[in-house]
């Protein structure tokens, strides 16, 4: 039961983007579309799963002045092997990713969760923190760039909903993220005190 | 139990995870190597197969950065892929045109660009859409030079992306004046090429690179005024 | 003229936080007063500066030297946040008044995306320059200032925006982040005016 009450919280109650409002700039730089929002919010699952597993078995042999560098080291190293990865069997989506691939070494959502999560509790529980964190992620990068790609060009995940002509191209472009993800978390916090 | 924070520990377990991890992504390294040379000798090998059709052999040739791979039909010079680049609207803009022998476009494929989405990232298909005066293929540089409508041309802008445009036909004209200042050693190396008019052949890819090479020069004169 | 159009470039048309996305975290944390703004921009300037310089120069003689590019991101976030930490000591000791201003700023600039974001694009070579100029050390520094820069302006526009919120009459749901993106919305559509200037 416990099990499932981690992973609901990371989707729910304690959302990166929505809630926390953690790893705005992957969130914004990303979301130009709904496949490649959802690309990153894999990818920074992927470190955070890892991460979050990795930092939980080694918490008892880090000293504690030195422990947010030794996280650093262990996230770094998982970015790193995601980088190499994607370069080799996905090329196209690790170009169009660029650098925030790179970049999710200083997401504070991976750091955050490493601190407040994994240096507390034991592997499996922090396996699944990473699970639901990353998913809830990937939910909230999904749904803003299936918004910003319809209203910009009247596509979700290239499906035509309406013809591209009716689209406010805005949104694809850097003013419509900011907007959007506004708009966006201004209805998240309506709904959860309704 | 924790460890604790003296300065033996610190330093020895700092220094122990950064060995691991070096030596992790060392490994990883050694095994996606070789798959990430693939994808992209496999990327520009398609693109290269799809702006210049069939060919046997390839030749591949370096001309002022801009590289050249020449294709040949059983030892007959049938066209060329170049790869050329100039500096867009978010950055490198870079294609690769194939030319027939007479330099003709065949086609291009777009290999890296950072233009805004849904304007500029448009280039992709644009100039080889059959509509109004957009498409390149069949044109050849060398008769007139490309360019947009606002410019004097004849070819349509992608809409609201005049730059990125004006980008994408320098790298045409690019592609073009190394291509036809290849074609003249290929008229040397391979003399079944332009066989009877080689001499007006070379004359002409001699004025045509120096009009394309002014072109560029304005070109980006225009870019910076803009 | 040339740097000057990478200045031009850097800190209008293609801001590192309006257009670039990166160094959203200080941008949406640390605008809510103008003075802490331009305290967060100088600091910001200071390391990114520094941090450029040294990791170009690791770039090239190490890890290129040695073939072992693969390392690049595990050894700048280190190198930076080593840095940072070195640049507080020292601020500390030498210049007591600059740590005054600078200081609570500095632990914040390790995990502000925009340093590690520019170090990788100068030492990778692959930031816009204007034509004819080529990516090197010195154009790599004059591009880190101006992206400095540009973060510093358009943190310090947006804290003065923010300030002016405090007296406006917003409704309930959007108070808060959701009003503050909007706002950065509208800036950084007035910046897309700039887009083909450079």
């Amino acid at each position: 039961m416990k099990s499932l009450n981690v992973i609901i919280n990371g989707l729910v109650k304690e959302n990166p983007t929505f809630v926390l409002l953690l790893g705005m700039c992957p969130t914004l730089g990303t979301t130009s579309s709904a496949i490649n929002g959802m690309s990153m919010g894999l990818a920074t699952t992927f470190v955070l799963i890892c991460s979050n597993v990795v930092i939980s078995l080694i918490k008892n042999l880090v000293p504690d002045k030195v422990r947010i560098p030794c996280y650093v080291v262990v996230i770094a190293a998982f970015v790193s092997v995601l980088q190499m990865c994607m370069e080799a069997y996905v090329p196209a989506i690790y170009e169009t990713l660029g650098l925030f691939i790179p970049l999710i070494v200083v997401n504070c959502i991976v750091l955050g969760r490493a601190e407040a999560f994994a240096a507390k509790n034991n592997a499996w529980y922090s396996a699944l923190d990473g699970v639901g964190i990353g998913l809830g992620f990937t939910f909230a990068l999904t749904l803003l760039g299936a918004i910003r790609e319809l209203l910009g060009t009247g596509k979700v995940f290239s499906m035509t909903i309406f013809a591209e002509s009716y689209g406010a191209l805005i949104f694809v472009l850097a003013p419509g993220a900011f907007i959007a993800l506004g708009y966006l978390i201004a209805i998240v916090n309506r709904l959860r005190k309704a | 139990m924790k460890l604790e924070s003296n300065f033996k520990n610190m330093v020895l377990v700092l220094t122990i995870i950064s060995l691991i991890a070096a030596g992790v992504l060392g490994s990883v390294y050694q095994v996606t190597e070789e798959p990430i040379a693939k994808a992209k000798a496999e990327k520009q090998q398609n693109a290269i197969k799809q702006v210049l059709g069939n060919f046997d052999r390839l030749e591949e040739e370096v001309l002022e950065g801009i590289t050249l791979y020449k294709g040949y039909v059983a030892d007959e010079f049938v066209g060329a892929a170049v790869e050329a680049s100039e500096n867009g609207f978010g950055g490198e803009v870079k294609i690769m045109v194939g030319f027939d022998k007479e330099g003709n476009i065949l086609d291009y494929a777009v290999l890296q660009q950072a233009e805004t989405p849904g304007l500029g990232t448009k280039m992709v298909d644009w100039f080889k859409t059959d509509k109004g005066n957009q498409n390149i293929k069949g044109k050849n540089p060398g008769e007139k030079q490309l360019s947009v409508s606002k410019d004097g041309g004849d070819i349509d802008a992608i809409t609201a992306a005049t730059i990125s445009s004006r980008a994408f036909l320098g790298a045409v004209n690019k592609a073009y004046a190394a291509f036809s200042g290849g074609d003249v050693n290929a008229v040397s190396g391979a003399p079944n090429v332009h066989h009877q008019s080689a001499e007006s052949a070379s004359c002409d890819s001699l004025q045509s690179t120096v009009a394309d090479s002014l072109s560029v020069i304005t070109d980006s004169i225009n870019v910076i005024n803009d | 003229m040339a740097y000057l159009l990478i200045l031009v470039g850097a800190v209008l048309v293609n801001n590192i936080v309006l257009s670039q996305f990166l160094g959203i975290c200080p941008f949406l944390g640390v605008s809510k007063k103008v003075d802490t703004a331009l305290g967060m921009g100088a600091a910001v300037t200071f390391v990114l500066t520094l941090a450029t310089i040294i990791t170009y120069l690791l770039q090239k003689y190490v890890l290129e030297a040695f073939g072992i590019v693969y390392l690049q991101t595990l050894l700048f976030i280190l190198v930076i946040a080593a840095l940072v930490q070195l640049v507080e000591i020292i601020l500390k000791k030498v210049s007591p008044a600059l740590y005054q201003a600078l200081g609570v700023f500095l632990p914040l600039i390790t995990t502000n995306c925009c340093i590690l974001g520019v170090a990788i694009l100068v030492a990778n070579g692959t930031y816009k320059l204007p034509a004819g100029l080529e990516a090197n050390l010195l154009t790599g520094v004059v591009f880190a200032i101006a992206t400095a820069i540009g973060f510093a302006l358009a943190l310090v526009l947006f804290a003065g925006m923010r300030e002016q919120l405090r007296y406006a009459n917003i409704p309930k749901g959007m108070e808060g982040t959701p009003i503050a993106l909007l706002t950065a919305g509208l800036l950084a559509m007035a910046f897309m005016g700039f887009s083909g200037v450079v």
